[in-house]
């Protein structure tokens, strides 16, 4: 620090408080709603300290769920979010480490039409080509399906450029000294290559998980089984009962529990998550 | 099921097979497994699927319905699947059909009927569906207005009538006797209505007065129909695709000016759009002593209103338009049958139709729910059993909608995109509410563009 | 473009290599966005069965639709005002926490986490808080004379997504102006604190031309955000009413092809979004090429 000028700390821990507050107050009203009864909604002021029913909320959305509004119990949409998520995650970053592989480490004709091809896909976000896409997903049968929630979003330039700029940074005399040693490609790649990345590989799936397991407009779209409703998009079916008040307390519960993996994903891999939010983005 | 079979399949063909393309292998065993399986009881029953938007009370009940047909007999199921709301179980199944997934029934929304109507090809129409499959079929046997609602020109009944409603008044007793009003006498015209929620509200028995569901379908379409006014050309767009909206007239102008009068001095409150989700929490808690809503909503108020007694009126009108008011239309939904399906499939369907045709499933149904009991055999099942004598309040639809000589003013709308023609009612509602259009200037600019709506209907369905 | 010195001599490998990643896009991006371009010159009944090319007719519709160019006037306003209130926000977080060494690591922890929740919950969440019958906003601001119902006030409804998706996007912002901030060196400041200069002047004079790259970058990923990522704030929330004056073009798109099964005008809808995403990204990376001589 420049200089000691207590009140400017004081000001700026104000400030920090102050955006804490900020950040925490909506999920904290949240969870205290998911600790009430039913009943206490209604009344007209919100609760601001823990009720009694916590235990009850959560274990009948665990393992009911909303049969009446269509939505599952909460741990097979939790179950559907986490394979969804985690295969976004590996088969983004598998693909895309083999596609930079391919364009840094190989010549060959149309790579330059590869790699633009790629790099539109960053101009395409699924919410602008909506209906288009359904349509292809419904023609090959994957409504309703894992591959069908998962496919349409695994392409990605983001992650393929990372590894790019990632490869580039690599010495080439590395890559000498293994053809001089008689590796071929693949098992430049495998035993080289893939453990040397293994810090970018990490990084980059908590942000792909994050981004896989926060997805709401597609599974929405090409879902209408409750065997493969994720968590995001379930939550939207328990609010919107019909023709009732929306059961807070259930809702609520259903909230805290659908934000729990991710956050904690941020939280415990602070400095990987950083590191991959940083540099996918640069 | 299937992938049961597939994984058994491959279980067995790592056991037994070397050197033989196991993907081959595994194809073969299962197919014959399934072909084996298929033939047991178990697995020949015909599933016929359901797709509806009823959630909660009405869900459990419909639920328990497809359960009653599938215990009376062995050869088909129906497996129902909620799928949301009234527009989305509609979006839904229209994306179904054109991805070749459709279920063999949708339950469709009134407002969809027009829709439906216009895609011949996608529909398979009620009355072929059972002339066909050998199933008693009797157009007469239905009420009338219910019947006049969803045939088509020539007086074909396209889709079974299931679910009708009719909108009524709900209010809260309780609150009418801390005014000092009489529970027993609720109001009959809308100047009588509003004198009671001024008092009810001063009297702080209540903190509003009114909220109603369905702004378009109750406070427009259902309006216009009470006081024997136009909706739209073309007899309310039954004429033919052509027709246009004539709903800015003076008497809709006076009710939603009123209605805006009333939201501004607090004694109406706005429910929000398309169902209106905040009307119903409204009146359950007591904050609003009136409330609008289809008659099919009353399950759902005798199970959430626990803190007081509900009473049960017919929609007011204005004695100074109409001396005695017309027929109220119909909302709800009817079942609509999807062509792409197997006879054996259809063959089905025709035989739950029938079972759901029947006066005691239908009576039933009706009294539980509140929705309109489809058939005069219902009906009269149920003055047999003393139903209406017994629960004070259950015939109010049933007198609203047959009240009367119906006049092409009141037997009902028909318009293509209807849904999207409701919303942008709805919307042109909320900005009179916000006070940045007179009634008359939002009535207007509805006309005008649901009036684009229609002709790019027209131009796509010719 | 950049590749190795030295090659593999693979001649199918490369290929091969490529496929996955070059299935997946010609198959769900490509051929989809062919697709709507096609569409959107096309009128089509809802199920599919009657097709008419009709040239530009929904292009034309579209831009003669006052509730079209409100939307894009809308889309306009949120944006901006997100963009603002989140950056604003964050970099104050982000220098508060620069300013401090051990405790600033504890701040950063309990700020960054809103970035792994759903644009949908964060609607749930700001919707919970601002429900006119129960929300405590409200409460508290009918206590201060203002009566809150965004059902009915469309700028009231705006003012709330636009506090929902700001609240998202703050730990996003945050991180990248503290790695920002990081960068600018120590000995700047110190020269121009022994110069007499007071902590805000030096933030205004130096910190902040320095940390402009960052801003800048920020600026397009922040309005980038708010037009493509708040689908689900909106849908949680407002559903693009009161009387449409929430509806962004990526819910409008939604609606009227999703749900009113519009769907040339929905597909022209999109061609126009392809178009803004795509004057985003070439100004996005233009400025990233500058940097990197920078």
């Amino acid at each position: 620090m420049v200089e000691n000028r207590p009140f400017l700390t004081f000001l700026t821990h104000l400030v920090l408080i102050a955006g804490v507050v900020i950040v925490v107050f909506p999920v904290y009203l949240a969870f205290i709603a998911s600790t009430h009864g039913p009943g206490e909604f209604v009344s007209g002021l919100v609760p601001l300290l823990p009720g009694s029913h916590m235990i009850e909320n959560y274990s009948m959305i665990w393992n009911e769920g909303l049969s009446s509004s269509g939505a599952p119990p909460i741990w097979v949409m939790m179950l559907n979010s986490l394979v969804m998520a985690v295969a976004i995650a590996v088969g983004k970053i598998v693909i895309s480490l083999l596609s930079a592989y391919a364009i840094v480490y190989f010549k060959f004709p149309l790579r330059l039409l590869a790699f633009w091809i790629i790099f539109i896909t960053l101009m395409l976000p699924v919410e602008v080509r909506i209906i288009p896409t359904f349509k292809v997903v419904a023609d090959l049968g994957m409504l309703n399906s894992y591959q069908g929630l998962i496919l349409p979003l695994i392409a990605s330039a983001t992650a393929t450029f990372l590894f790019r700029q990632f490869f580039l940074t690599i010495p080439d005399e590395l890559m000498e000294a293994a053809r001089v040693d008689g590796a071929g490609p693949l098992k430049f790649f495998r035993d080289i290559l893939l453990p040397l990345s293994r810090t970018n590989i990490a990084a980059l799936f908590v942000i792909l998980f994050i981004y896989g397991w926060v997805q709401y407009m597609w599974p929405l779209l090409v879902t209408n089984d409750s065997r493969y409703y994720t968590i995001v998009m379930g939550i939207k079916r328990l609010a919107a009962s019909a023709d009732a008040e929306p059961l807070w307390h259930l809702v609520m519960a259903a909230v805290i529990l659908a934000m729990l993996p991710p956050v904690l994903v941020v939280i415990f891999m602070q400095r990987l998550f950083v590191k991959g939010l940083v540099e996918t983005e640069k | 099921m299937l992938s049961d079979v597939t994984k058994l399949g491959t279980r067995r063909s790592q056991r037994e097979t070397k050197g033989v393309s196991m993907f081959k292998k595994v194809l073969c065993l299962s197919a014959g497994l399934a072909a084996v399986l298929s033939a047991s009881p178990a697995i020949a029953q015909t599933e016929i699927s359901w797709w509806h938007a009823l959630d909660a009370e009405l869900g459990k009940k419909l639920e328990s319905i497809a359960q009653g047909f599938n215990d009376s007999q062995s050869e088909y199921k129906v497996v129902t699947t909620y799928k949301g709301s009234y527009p989305e179980t509609l979006t839904a199944a229209i994306a179904a059909f054109r991805a070749n997934e459709q279920p063999a029934i949708v339950q469709v929304f009134e407002v969809g009927t027009g829709t439906m109507m216009a895609a011949k090809g996608a529909v398979k129409p009620v009355y072929e569906l059972m002339t066909e499959n050998g199933q008693p079929w009797d157009p007469s046997g239905f009420l009338g207005p219910v019947v006049g609602y969803y045939s088509d020109t020539e007086g074909n009944i396209l889709s079974l009538p299931f679910n009708s409603s009719t909108p009524i008044m709900y209010y809260n007793k309780d609150a009418f006797a801390k005014a000092g009003l009489d529970p027993e006498a609720p109001p009959k015209t809308w100047a009588e209505l509003e004198t009671a929620m001024q008092t009810i509200v001063d009297s702080g028995a209540a903190n509003c007065g009114l909220s109603s569901a369905w702004i378009t379908w109750i406070q427009t379409e259902n309006l216009s129909a009470i006081h024997d006014q136009q909706f739209g050309t073309l007899e309310n767009g039954f004429g033919g695709l052509g027709t246009e909206f004539t709903f800015n007239g003076p008497v809709q102008v006076k009710h939603w000016e009123n209605l805006k009068k009333w939201s501004d001095s607090g004694l109406y409150q706005y429910g929000g759009p398309v169902g209106g989700p905040d009307a119903p929490p409204k009146f359950y808690s007591g904050e609003c002593a009136v409330y609008m809503n289809s008659s099919g909503s009353r399950a759902g108020v005798i199970a959430n209103s626990k803190d007081f007694e509900v009473g049960f009126a017919p929609l007011p009108y204005y004695d100074d338009v109409i001396d005695e008011p017309k027929n109220s239309i119909i909302g709800g939904a009817t079942l609509w049958v999807l062509n792409g399906k197997s006879d054996e499939v259809y063959k089905g369907v025709a035989e739950f139709f029938t079972y759901l045709s029947q006066p005691e499933v239908q009576a039933d149904w009706h009294q539980f729910t509140g929705y309109l009991p489809i058939t005069n055999a219902a009906y009269e099942l149920g003055q047999e059993q003393g139903y209406y004598e017994a629960n004070p309040g259950s015939s109010v639809a049933i007198e609203q909608i047959t009240r009367g000589t119906p006049t092409a003013n009141s037997k009902g709308v028909r318009f293509g995109n209807l849904s999207q023609i409701r919303t942008l009612v709805d919307e042109e509602f909320e900005a009179m509410l916000a006070g940045q259009k007179t009634a008359q200037e939002a009535l207007d600019s509805a006309v005008t563009r649901g009036n684009e709506i229609l002709r790019e209907f027209e131009a796509t369905n010719q | 473009m950049q590749s190795k010195r030295t090659i593999f001599p693979n001649k199918l490998l490369p290929y091969l290599l490529l496929a996955p990643q070059l299935a997946v896009t010609l198959i769900f991006f490509i051929w989809p966005a062919i697709q709507a371009l096609k569409s959107s010159f096309e009128r089509e009944d809802p199920f599919g069965f009657r097709t008419t090319f009709i040239w530009f007719d929904n292009y034309r519709r579209i831009f003669a639709d006052p509730n079209y160019l409100s939307s894009l006037g809308r889309t306009a306003i949120f944006a901006i005002s997100v963009t603002l209130l989140s950056m604003a926000l964050s970099l104050l977080l982000a220098v508060a926490v620069n300013r401090l060494l051990r405790s600033g690591k504890v701040y950063t922890t309990l700020l960054v986490w809103p970035y792994a929740v759903a644009p949908v919950v964060v609607g749930i969440l700001w919707w919970f808080i601002f429900n006119p019958s129960i929300g405590i906003a409200p409460y508290i601001l009918r206590g201060m004379g203002i009566n809150w119902n965004h059902r009915i006030d469309g700028n009231q409804a705006m003012i709330l997504i636009v506090i929902a998706a700001a609240w998202k996007q703050i730990s996003y912002n945050f991180l990248f102006f503290v790695a920002g901030l990081q960068s600018v060196p120590q000995s700047l400041n110190e020269a121009a604190a022994i110069d007499g200069a007071g902590p805000f002047k030096r933030f205004w004079t130096i910190v902040f031309p320095l940390i402009s790259p960052t801003t800048f970058f920020l600026l397009i990923i922040n309005i980038n955000y708010a037009m493509f990522d708040t689908f689900g704030i909106v849908d949680a929330t407002t559903m693009g009413g009161p009387a449409q004056a929430t509806n962004i073009l990526v819910y409008k798109v939604y609606t009227d092809g999703v749900l009113n099964l519009n769907i040339g005008s929905s597909a022209a809808q999109s061609v126009i979004l392809m178009l803004i995403v795509i004057a985003l990204t070439v100004v996005q990376f233009r400025f990233v090429e500058r940097k990197v001589q920078y």
